[in-house]
């Protein structure tokens, strides 16, 4: 990953999630036998905000939530939670040279979360999660769910379950608090009414709202969100939004969440990091990361059919391009690009082209007779991509396919994306399609 | 079973349902012919053939008289009397959860005062009704023992019956090597032998889930025994303990003569007062495992249990520490195990292997799975039904009369034990108590329908 490409907001002054994070993921790597989930993801969290992980399906986000909560081992790499202020570096370096989990400091405490078992970063470390698929117990009510929640404080109250059998009068009282903590989690989720129904009968919305509030119940430092508003209607999209917002003004939690729905992501988030293909392609605010090219030609990258059933990856690239430039990449329509905005690529191309490594492929000035070959056809190139790669000059199917090595390395940088072509195979997929003669522009599409 | 049927229908007709009954009858006759009317025994010089005409043409008339009906009132009918049924046992279903408390307290009180009411209602069988008492008390204790790990806690124990023989191997043993240890010392010891056998069984299986965890604690069952049958030197292998003392009432011994209970209290000698005694102590510490159990769910153990039956992984981000979790439910079940299995061996006065097969952990849990999982009144009425039951086949006269003089009717409770299982597994897939309590409640107490609960691993 080439660092140019990760940029923040304002040059020089650095951000808050990197001055005071909460959480810090450095080096994160994950493999499952040879597929790489993640390679090589460094990311802070900042203390107090809400950082959202976006990216098209298959990035690997969940995986850095599994990494994250303990389920999964990583590969490599290390993950640092911290409590009370700061960076806390030394105390974190003198415990990633010793054997130990966790120490507390003079600030606070430092957790190296690779280390510990899930159940521990939930006690300990105070990490609380939600899941794609919800997971409740649905088969306890409403109030039961949330009194599990506050397991650990309950059983040291009840002397580990010895006090709580003779009844002594402090687990009452504990137990008086619990209820009365998770009646305050209710009343914030709007299920009060709900709180004797089993979990399980609760409507899809009302699962959700349940579930952060039961993570919500272990007062957790960081609580992340898989997808929270999957599934929920624009109203209660809304109220997510509020419900987020108001954990972040008066709670001391921070929030890491996965989000598809860009209206969430972008109205509420703080600080965002982009993954494809398991790296960052990005990260920073909301309008650093919407102004983004390399996001929008991962989002735009996809396949044509998944934009369109993603209106809102869609709306993301009509509000960061513009609409003109929009129709004119053709998201709908399919158009030949207009030669002013080829030119103009062009031009950047050559200004930019020794900054790139590799060599720059030979372009034509001009289509060959019969007009350009639709290189959207390439699984991998989208009309943002197209349209850059006509400003080189490549405009057949053909042309790609002489591309060798260094070629491949120039454009692979010059697009924002390296690794991608050979991943995705462009150059081999450029030639059965120059031989198949297909993908005219002017041809059924 | 077609309990559809349309009104304008040939087959409901009155004479397709007697042909229909007939050809079931002649079926029967022909099927039977040989099983049922000739009969071969062996006699000097060959086989002598006895024939049985009465018992094969009573089989074919209750087959005919049975298809008959059914025909008539279920299958061939425009109004089947089993859509009523349907529909009652529905109302029954809801009103249940209301008749469990009610029938709770009706038996409990029945439980305090059983022993004089068989001693004055009938004197002759006294003694033969409190020993099934205490076989039922003894079954209702294991199963409520075994409802916090399967029922609770949703993990498939097939091996039961190894803390059982745990429990009763630690009195035996004990009692009959240190001569100051009695009944009363013994019970603890042989409750935490059984707890630690618990968790030493807890270990491995702890990552295993469904299938794999039944059949690890079915093994575990099986190599207790087998160590328990050929570790002679120190269990006595198939030969058993015998002689293991009884338990006392405060030092006083339930013997004839001086010093003993009757003698102390004035009372005339009566091998009745040892089984009164012993009924009040499988009664007491059957209590105490219902009262214990029912405070744990209501504590944050209890909640983790069933917590881990809906979700494991849920749990585990919620920082509960599942481990240590399913330890505590394997122990806790092991331990009343190991309780009523030291009260059976002071009961029964001599232990052997034989006692403790597989079928023991068999009946156990189906104990627990007709009654319904989680549910304590549920393992009180299973247990008395089928434990109860299969006694009572033994006394049905009537049925030698039909079937001939060497019917014994204790030969076919396998047979009815299976057939009553699957009838009210059809009738109540979830038990007969399937509705969970909650444990925590704000404002308003409202069961949970089984449709909702979890069964846990290895349902």
């Amino acid at each position: 990953m080439s660092a140019a490409a990760i940029r923040k907001p304002v040059e020089g002054a650095p951000a808050k999630w990197d001055e005071d994070p909460v959480l810090t993921v450095e080096h994160l790597t994950m493999r499952f036998g040879g597929l790489v989930a993640i390679n090589d993801l460094s990311f802070n969290v900042g203390r107090g905000q809400i950082t959202a992980l976006i990216g098209p399906n298959g990035a690997g986000k969940t995986t850095v939530f599994n990494c994250v909560t303990g389920f999964y081992k990583p590969t490599e790499g290390r993950i640092v939670m911290r409590h009370g202020p700061g960076r806390q570096q030394q105390a974190i370096d003198t415990l990633t040279q010793g054997g130990l989990k966790w120490q507390a400091t003079g600030e606070g405490a430092v957790f190296l979360l690779e280390r510990m078992p899930d159940f521990e970063i939930s006690h300990q470390a105070k990490v609380a999660r939600t899941f794609q698929n919800i997971r409740l117990f649905g088969g306890m009510t409403v109030l039961e769910n949330l009194l599990v929640a506050q397991h650990n404080v309950l059983m040291r109250a009840s002397g580990f379950t010895l006090g709580g059998i003779v009844g002594i009068p402090s687990f009452r009282k504990a137990e008086k608090e619990a209820i009365d903590k998770a009646v305050y989690w209710l009343e914030q989720v709007h299920l009060i009414e709900r709180a004797d129904d089993p979990a399980g009968d609760l409507p899809y919305g009302a699962q959700r709202r349940l579930e952060i509030a039961r993570a919500m119940c272990t007062e957790p430092q960081l609580l992340c969100l898989d997808e929270p508003a999957a599934g929920l209607n624009p109203r209660e999209s809304a109220e997510l939004n509020e419900l987020l917002q108001f954990i972040r003004a008066n709670h001391e939690t921070s929030i890491l969440l996965i989000e598809h729905d860009m209206g969430v992501v972008m109205e509420i988030s703080d600080h965002i990091v982009v993954l494809d293909y398991g790296v960052k392609i990005s990260d920073g605010d909301a309008d650093f990361v919407r102004n983004d090219p390399s996001v929008i030609a991962a989002y735009l990258g996809v396949e044509d059919e998944e934009i369109e059933a993603a209106p809102e990856v869609a709306s993301l690239v009509v509000e960061a391009i513009g609409e003109g430039a929009a129709k004119q990449v053709g998201i709908k329509a399919a158009a030949v690009p207009a030669a002013a905005a080829v030119a103009e690529t062009a031009a950047t191309a050559d200004s930019e082209a020794a900054s790139h490594p590799g060599k720059r492929p030979s372009g034509l000035a001009a289509a060959r007779e019969g007009g350009p070959d639709r290189l959207t056809r390439i699984k991998g190139v989208g009309p943002v991509n197209e349209k850059k790669l006509n400003g080189l000059g490549i405009w057949h199917f053909d042309q790609v396919a002489s591309w060798k090595k260094a070629e491949v390395e120039w454009v692979g940088s010059y697009l924002a994306f390296p690794g991608r072509i050979e991943r995705e195979e462009w150059v081999k997929q450029a030639k059965a399609l120059a031989k198949s003669g297909k993908g005219k522009t002017g041809g059924a599409k | 079973m077609s309990t559809v049927s349309t009104n304008v229908n040939p087959e409901n007709s009155f004479q397709a349902s007697i042909k229909d009954a007939l050809l079931a009858a002649f079926l029967t006759g022909v099927l039977g012919f040989y099983f049922l009317a000739l009969r071969t025994d062996i006699a000097p010089g060959g086989l002598a053939v006895t024939t049985r005409w009465g018992l094969w043409f009573s089989a074919i008339a209750i087959v005919f008289a049975g298809r008959l009906l059914l025909n008539l009132f279920v299958w061939r009918t425009d109004k089947p009397v089993t859509r009523g049924l349907l529909s009652a046992s529905a109302g029954v279903g809801t009103a249940l959860p209301d008749l469990g408390k009610w029938l709770g307290r009706a038996l409990f009180a029945f439980a305090v005062i059983l022993p004089f009411f068989f001693i004055i209602f009938f004197p002759g069988q006294q003694r033969q009704y409190i020993d099934l008492a205490i076989l039922i008390m003894t079954y209702i204790m294991l199963g409520w023992g075994l409802n916090i790990v399967v029922g609770l806690a949703g993990l498939l124990d097939l091996g039961y019956v190894a803390f059982y023989a745990v429990g009763a191997y630690s009195f035996a043993l004990l009692s009959t090597h240190y001569e100051f240890i009695g009944f009363w010392t013994a019970l603890p010891l042989a409750g935490l032998l059984a707890a630690f056998w618990g968790v030493i069984l807890g270990f491995p299986v702890l990552r295993l889930r469904g299938d794999y965890l039944a059949i690890v604690t079915l093994a575990f069952g099986e190599i207790i025994r087998v160590v328990l049958l050929n570790w002679y030197e120190f269990t006595g292998g198939p030969n058993g303990i015998s002689g293991i003392p009884k338990p006392t009432f405060f030092g006083l011994e339930f013997s004839r003569g001086e010093g003993g209970f009757a003698d102390f209290f004035g009372l005339e000698f009566s091998t009745i007062h040892r089984f009164v005694y012993l009924y009040y102590i499988i009664f007491l510490l059957a209590i105490i495992t219902n009262i214990v159990t029912m405070r744990l769910r209501r504590l944050p153990v209890g909640r983790a249990w069933e917590a881990l039956r809906e979700d494991e992984i849920a749990c585990r981000s919620l920082g509960i520490n599942t481990t240590n979790t399913k330890l505590t439910a394997f122990a806790i079940g092991a331990m009343f195990g190991g309780f009523a299995g030291s009260f059976f061996a002071t009961r029964q006065g001599f232990i052997s292997p034989e006692s403790f097969t597989f079928l023991e952990s068999a009946i156990i849990l189906a104990i627990v799975v007709l009654g319904g999982l989680g549910s304590q009144i549920g393992v009180v009425i299973a247990s008395i039904v089928m434990i109860g039951g299969i006694e009572m086949l033994r006394n049905i006269g009537f049925l030698s009369q039909i079937f001939g003089p060497g019917f014994d009717p204790t030969q076919y409770r396998m047979l009815i034990f299976g057939l009553a299982m699957v009838l009210i597994m059809v009738w109540k897939p979830r038990g007969l108590i399937s509705t969970r309590e909650p444990s925590a409640v704000l404002k308003e107490k409202k069961k949970i329908g089984a449709d909702m609960v979890a069964q846990g691993e290895g349902h």
